[in-house]
């Protein structure tokens, strides 16, 4: 059954970039269809860790995370519910004098950019977090950030977005890429077919299928971040717990499950990912040491998820290099969820106005074309400059 | 709190008695009790829901449905249909403060 | 040689391990239980012996005949009981056994995981007090007890009549058995009962003998409501629109079984709907090969079939394992266990019209009945969420109303959640899908789990997730 549709915008990708791009598309009147291959929210966007957190990434990233953080405390006036949002802040560990000592350059780094980090160490430190094990000695405290539930933010967004005249079409697989020399045209393989002038590519991990498809390249990888999830226990954990350098972070819910990540796992197939049990392993090694309290806790699930990551652990947002109506927006390296808000009103902006309200030139795609022309890559660098 | 037992023993012949504490209280089961037998020969908790703290006190009896959780008085964690009691278990029905 | 592995020690994986030790293999026998016998045969802890007529009425002769032959075979297996599998990665199962994580890589694989009670759920389910059918049975066979003095039976299936007996033959007060099939559903399954006439006229005898014993019977009931001050005592119920209610200490109740999948599930095993066991299945050939090459499914945890057809199952499993692996396997033994599946198969088809579930639980269901009960979700909260999301599919499902994301993740709640979503969504049971297994498919210590990684490894540099 043949089905055409014209909009002003397309956008092929579903997850929480997507979905509010068209939501904030809609706000400035502009028609939309977006194109999701399964369910809204269900892939990256909605089985991450549920960090919304602005401390540790680069200056590059905190015009953009300081305006989501704004739209995230407005959460329910833009999607309708809570998501179980918890202002909880975010406590970044350091394991040692190192790491202590990159946290404070950082803080001093972000000073008066909104962040409002207060170092605590010593007896002040071990007097607010007891329960913390002893190879933290301090942390870097930012009150603004916190944490919440994928599941139902990233879903909502679609949903308040379909409310203000969206039109979703969930299940379907986009698989024709054209262009007419005016439209983008889309087509899956139940006849379909979309024509917009102007296409977001929010298609997340598998984003360069889109990019490709339109003259643009970029060394993206998938990843598949390691989660695990205790069975509810006695509240211990009011912070949104991260540490310096990587490689373990940790919330409980206001439920009392405690929600880790930090592992990496493999993809099962190009959709889904599995945590492998090696790294379910050190996951959980490194939670017992870390989290004392769970010693005795058990783990009720792991799961990974499959996320786009970039070798300089940015973004891509921005326009195509051959066609310059397509914008990108995808490869958020496991750190797109509390930037999704932004990343969406960006778009939006862009497509309406021709410009963003958030500096957005570090995230060219342009950036990797010299890789193409056989010079190196950027270094890899972490988001702690 | 209940202490009418919620199971009802089967007259099997002379068993050795096994000691065990409850919430803090002395009790005692037999040997080949399982922790749920012991403690539901006592009354009618095994532990109490996170969410409402209505009391459970197990369902599937065959390590399936995870309702007999519970806890030892040091914070270890205990499947009460599948474990067999043990002299001097300290035995919690609620989490440790 | 390989490695070959039994998962499950009821008699699919007894009768499983038999074949290929005939065979000349040394299979791993890994059981969850501290002793062989799955559930029908379970045996109490050894220090509570007991006759096995006094366990197992009937079926003393076949669980004698099971644990002596088991006996016989011990020498040539590796038997390794009190042991989780709680992941399968690749071609290696995760274990979890004494308090500390092992693996096991196989070559082969045989699935015999059992089944549980199947769960539809009533207000007040979650009382002290209720208990499954096979819960009562347990507490009776394995630790000398009764669920309470004064018991009432219900649901339906071939279980609830012969624990009902057997607690009337330990002595125990049955107050009523409720059956929720229709009375005309006897009339319609008797021809098809009469496929297996031994099996059928134990049934009758059972219904007699509970005659005899006084025990109120009534069919065509609707369990209404459990209701008591921190523990159950009292059960309303209607029958022909009329309320009733009974005086107990104790409920257990069931609607048949339902096969354990997890496993299976996470070995990468393809599942279809059933419309049998109307729940989804992992999909297998006559001789239980599964979907996976070397994978291979037996007994109630692939199809609910029963305690016989289980060990025919468990039988030719090991023969398609063997026969797979080049081993000489007499093709009239092959056939004449899959002939003897028939029956099985027929008969059970005739059980389900005896004893079908409840056709209009889902709609009866009231809003504030709790369909979750390890994270105490409601029908009125599944309901809302179909209406506000407009979700039609089991997982969404889940991620939206933390349905299947307790510790049991799904176990007892999928069979009431799958009905009420296809109920809501107005699609068909099958439509709704299946909740996807993750692992660990029970909870596994933290702990033990971080013991057995390597030592500390620093996180590599590219991988410093925040």
């Amino acid at each position: 059954m043949t089905e055409r549709l014209q909009a002003d915008v397309a956008i092929i990708g579903g997850g929480i970039v997507g979905s509010s791009a068209a939501l904030f598309l809609r706000r400035f009147g502009l028609s939309v269809v977006l194109l999701e291959r399964s369910l809204c929210g269900a892939a990256a966007s909605g089985v991450n860790y549920g960090g919304v957190r602005v401390q540790g990434r680069s200056l590059s990233q905190l015009p953009l995370a300081l305006r989501s953080r704004e739209i995230w405390r407005t959460l329910p006036e833009v999607i309708g519910i809570d998501g179980e949002y918890v202002p909880s802040g975010h406590l970044k560990l350091a394991r040692g004098e190192a790491d202590l000592a990159r946290l404070e350059a950082y803080a001093r780094q972000v000073e008066g950019q909104g962040l409002d980090l207060q170092i605590v160490s010593g007896a002040s430190f071990r007097r607010q977090y007891p329960w913390l094990g002893a190879q933290a000695i301090a942390g870097s405290w930012c009150p603004g950030d916190g944490h919440a539930n994928p599941r139902l933010v990233s879903p909502a967004f679609a949903r308040a977005a379909r409310a203000a005249g969206a039109r979703i079409i969930e299940h379907c697989d986009v698989t024709e890429l054209g262009h007419d020399g005016s439209h983008f045209v889309l087509g899956n393989a139940r006849g379909l077919s979309v024509r917009a002038p102007r296409l977001l590519n929010c298609a997340g991990a598998w984003a360069l299928t889109v990019a490709r498809a339109y003259g643009d390249d970029a060394p993206m990888e998938s990843i598949h971040p390691g989660m695990a999830v205790t069975e509810p226990m006695p509240r211990f954990m009011d912070v949104n717990i991260g540490v310096e350098g990587g490689g373990i972070y940790g919330r409980q819910t206001t439920r009392g499950n405690c929600v880790m990540g930090g592992s990496r796992g493999t993809s099962r197939n190009p959709l889904h990912a599995q945590p492998r049990a090696v790294a379910i392993a050190e996951l959980c090694q490194r939670m017992a040491e870390l989290f004392p309290p769970l010693a005795q806790a058990q783990v009720l699930r792991f799961w990974s998820g499959v996320e786009g990551s970039l070798p300089d652990h940015q973004p891509i947002i921005g326009p195509g290099t051959k066609h310059p109506q397509l914008l990108h927006a995808f490869g958020f390296c496991g750190a797109g969820f509390q930037t999704g808000p932004a990343v969406g009103e960006a778009l939006a902006q862009w497509v309406h106005h021709g410009r963003a309200s958030v500096p957005l030139e570090p995230f060219t795609i342009e950036r990797f074309s010299t890789a193409a022309a056989g010079a190196p890559l950027h270094s890899p660098s972490s988001t702690s400059p | 709190m209940s202490t009418k037992p919620l199971l009802q023993r089967v007259a099997i012949g002379p068993r050795q008695s096994v000691p065990f504490e409850l919430d803090g209280v002395a009790c005692s089961g037999f040997e080949g009790d399982t922790v749920l037998t012991a403690v539901l020969a006592q009354g009618a908790v095994l532990r109490h829901s996170e969410f409402s703290d209505a009391p459970r006190a197990g369902f599937c009896l065959m390590g399936a449905c995870q309702d007999c959780w519970m806890n030892t008085a040091d914070g270890q964690r205990l499947r009460a249909c599948s474990t067999l009691l043990q002299a001097g278990m300290r035995l919690s029905t609620r989490w440790p403060a | 040689m390989s490695t070959v592995v039994i998962v499950g020690a009821g008699p699919a994986g007894l009768r499983a391990a038999e074949q290929l030790v005939q065979a000349g293999l040394r299979p791993v026998l890994i059981d969850e239980a501290p002793r062989i016998g799955g559930q029908i045969y379970r045996q109490p802890p050894a220090t509570l012996q007991r006759r096995p007529a006094d366990l197992y009425g009937f079926e003393a002769g076949k669980a004698t005949a099971l644990f002596e032959r088991f006996a016989a075979l011990l020498p040539n297996l590796d038997h390794r009981p009190d042991t989780l599998v709680w992941q399968i990665e690749d071609r290696t199962l995760h274990l979890l056994s004494g308090g500390r994580s092992q693996t096991l890589a196989f070559d082969a694989l045989i699935l015999a995981t059992g089944a549980t009670d199947r769960v539809l759920p009533f207000p007040g389910w979650t009382l002290p007090g209720v208990f499954t059918l096979g819960a009562a049975q347990v507490a009776l066979k394995a630790q000398a007890s009764l669920i309470g003095p004064r018991v009432v039976f219900a649901g339906t299936g071939p279980l609830l009549y012969l624990v009902a007996w057997q607690y009337v033959q330990a002595g125990g007060q049955v107050q009523a058995v409720l059956d929720t099939a229709p009375p005309e559903a006897r009339r319609r399954a008797l021809p098809g009962l009469l496929a297996r006439p031994a099996v059928a006229a134990k049934g009758a005898w059972l219904l007699a003998r509970l005659a005899l014993a006084g025990v109120p019977v009534r069919r065509g009931v609707q369990l209404q409501r459990a209701e008591g001050e921190g523990r159950v005592s009292r059960l309303h119920w209607q029958q022909h629109g009329r309320p009733q209610s009974t005086e107990c200490d104790a409920i257990g109740f069931g609607h048949g079984l339902r096969s354990e999948t997890q496993l299976a599930d996470l070995a990468g095993c393809a599942f279809d709907f059933d419309p049998l066991d109307q729940a989804w299945l992992p999909r297998r050939d006559a001789a239980g090969r599964s979907s996976v090459p070397g994978v291979y499914l037996a007994g109630d945890g692939a199809a609910i079939l029963g305690a016989d057809a289980a060990e025919l199952a468990g039988a030719r499993a090991a023969l398609a394992l063997l026969q797979d692996c080049g081993h000489p396997v007499p093709a009239a033994h092959a056939q004449a266990l899959e002939e003897a599946l028939v029956p099985q198969r027929r008969f059970r088809e005739s059980l389900e019209t005896l004893c079908p579930l409840p056709a209009d639980w889902a709609a009866q269901a009231p809003d504030a009945l709790v369909v979750c009960r390890c994270e105490e979700v409601t029908a009125g909260e599944l309901r809302a969420c179909v209406a506000e999301t407009g979700t039609r599919e089991m997982n969404r499902l889940k991620a939206h109303t933390r349905i299947g994301m307790g510790r049991c993740q799904g176990r007892m709640c999928a069979p009431g959640a799958s009905r009420l979503l296809a109920q809501a969504a107005g699609c068909s049971l099958a439509e709704v899908g299946r909740l996807r297994s993750q692992p660990p498919v029970k909870p596994v210590p933290i702990a033990v789990l971080g013991a057995s990684a390597p030592q500390v490894a620093p996180v590599p540099e590219d991988q410093r997730d925040d």
